[in-house]
């Protein structure tokens, strides 16, 4: 195994892994399609790191933190839902996009790319995401109750705005990352299949975390597996590996 | 000022919703081991009331509470059971406390079977789901239980098992307790104190001071007959 596929397995199944892990808690949140819009708030910065050649996760983060800034701030100047603003910012965001992006750039900033890893890279991700593990494992099921009742979590002692200020920081950051294997096209995708799949075949929370962790870092695994056979873009086939695993979850599922 | 005896003590309460008042200068004390019985027609503020009582409102006026703990049930209609992860009642009670054994313990006290820790939210019927909501809201033995409308969508035969649950620990662990309900036979038979509610207090005391059929008719609006039940 080349080295270069041996990063890009360790990068992927690490992404994979946490983002299915916060993904068990987005399903449970409804927000299972936020990740698709925080993707497309990314491309212009992508657009911009492939232009200037620079990281494509630095590039994804800035306008990411822009994208959020800009909904944010109509979302005070106006009495529009959320999810309304969010499609407004992320449709400019992916025009934004395609004005500055180079055409031969176009595949990479939308499918993703795993190729020509460095050690560093590798090593930064495995870090971040261990510290979004353990950031997310501390408000897991302060979370979960507030998703049963936001009263009954806010009178038990939880501190609902900083935990879903930090839960969104978490998607964030879990996103700008994801969208390096799979573009800024497919990170709903990879944020909620795992999850989908986990529900199907768990009976209880702990079942359902671990599968949901695992479905997310298999499905990567599997499709960078199946790009170093086959040579086409790896974000596609990570998808279509977590669209099987779904596939097959529903074969095993439970009654519930 | 808080009396030693007293656990809430609430002076010139005002509550208002996009400038509209939701209710107006309610005080009102409650004593240690009360059973408080908040009693309103629909929209009369009862349960922005108990709401507002917790900081989950903002309000005018003073709440002042001399408990340790409080714990507070939403009504079911409040509360998502489905569309969850698959949570079930034991990592549930978990959230509380990790002691198996208390666990067990809380689970067989609100008279519900051990296997139904295994089970998630939405494999429980209202009344049994109520019964573990109970159990979870005492799992860390708090001074006062705050209750809205218990026993809403369950029949009566589980009505009376939720009360007598309750009124068996309110004897057993020296709870006091706030509680809305529309079913006046539940105030005669476990109140120690009523506050009738519509938008402002209609009158307050002792269940059999204060609720006469006046009162009743002016709380409603209607004439209400009622008969009364000898106290436990």
């Amino acid at each position: 195994m080349s080295t270069e596929i041996l990063l890009a397995l360790i990068l992927s199944g690490t992404i994979g892994a946490i983002a299915g892990y916060l993904g068990s808690l987005m399903l449970s949140k409804r927000m299972a399609l936020m990740g698709g819009a925080l993707g497309h708030l990314t491309l212009p910065g992508v657009s911009l790191a492939l232009l200037y050649d620079f990281d494509v996760s630095v590039g994804a983060t800035l306008f990411l933190a822009l994208g959020v800034l800009i909904i944010w701030l109509l979302e005070q100047k106006t009495r529009l839902h959320l999810e309304a603003l969010t499609a407004v910012v992320f449709s400019a965001s992916l025009a934004t996009a395609f004005l500055f992006l180079p055409q031969e750039e176009i595949d990479i900033a939308l499918l993703g790319d795993v190729s020509q890893l460095t050690p560093v890279t590798v090593l930064v991700t495995v870090l971040i995401s261990i510290a979004l593990f353990f950031t997310v494992k501390n408000i897991y099921s302060s979370m979960v109750l507030a998703s049963i009742s936001s009263d009954l979590a806010q009178t038990s002692g939880v501190n609902l705005k900083l935990n879903n200020a930090l839960y969104l920081l978490c998607i964030a950051v879990t996103v700008a990352l994801g969208v390096r294997i799979v573009g800024g096209l497919m990170t709903a995708a990879l944020l909620a299949i795992p999850a989908c799949t986990a529900k199907n075949i768990s009976s209880n929370l702990l079942q359902y975390t671990v599968i949901s962790t695992i479905a997310g870092s298999l499905a990567c695994v599997l499709g960078v597996i199946a790009y170093a056979i086959l040579n086409i873009p790896a974000g596609p086939l990570i998808i279509i590996a977590s669209a099987l695993l779904f596939l097959a979850s529903i074969f095993k599922q439970q009654k519930v | 000022m808080t009396h030693k005896n007293s656990v809430l003590t609430v002076s010139n309460l005002q509550i208002a919703y996009e400038g509209d008042p939701i209710i107006s200068d309610l005080s009102f004390t409650v004593k240690k081991r009360d059973i408080l019985i908040i009693l309103g027609p629909n929209g009369a503020g009862k349960t922005t009331l108990l709401r507002a009582l917790q900081d989950l409102l903002p309000y005018q006026g003073s709440v002042s509470w001399n408990a340790q703990k409080i714990s507070y049930l939403p009504p079911q209609e409040f509360l998502q059971r489905q569309n969850l992860p698959p949570l079930n009642i034991e990592e549930f009670y978990a959230f509380k406390t990790s002691d198996s054994n208390v666990i067990k313990s809380m689970i067989a006290d609100v008279g519900l079977d051990e296997s139904l820790l295994s089970h998630q939210f939405n494999e429980l019927s209202t009344g049994q789901f109520q019964r573990m909501l109970i159990g979870w809201a005492l799992l860390d033995n708090p001074d006062v239980l705050i209750l809205d409308e218990p026993t809403s969508g369950i029949d009566i035969g589980g009505e009376e098992t939720i009360y007598s649950l309750l009124h068996k620990f309110w004897q057993n662990q020296k709870l006091t307790i706030l509680l809305v309900t529309h079913d006046l036979n539940i105030v005669w038979e476990y109140a120690t104190q009523v506050i009738c509610l519509n938008k402002q207090q209609i009158c307050m005391g002792k269940p059999d001071e204060v609720l006469t059929p006046e009162q009743l008719q002016t709380l409603y609006g209607t004439g209400i007959k009622f008969y009364k039940h000898q106290h436990r």
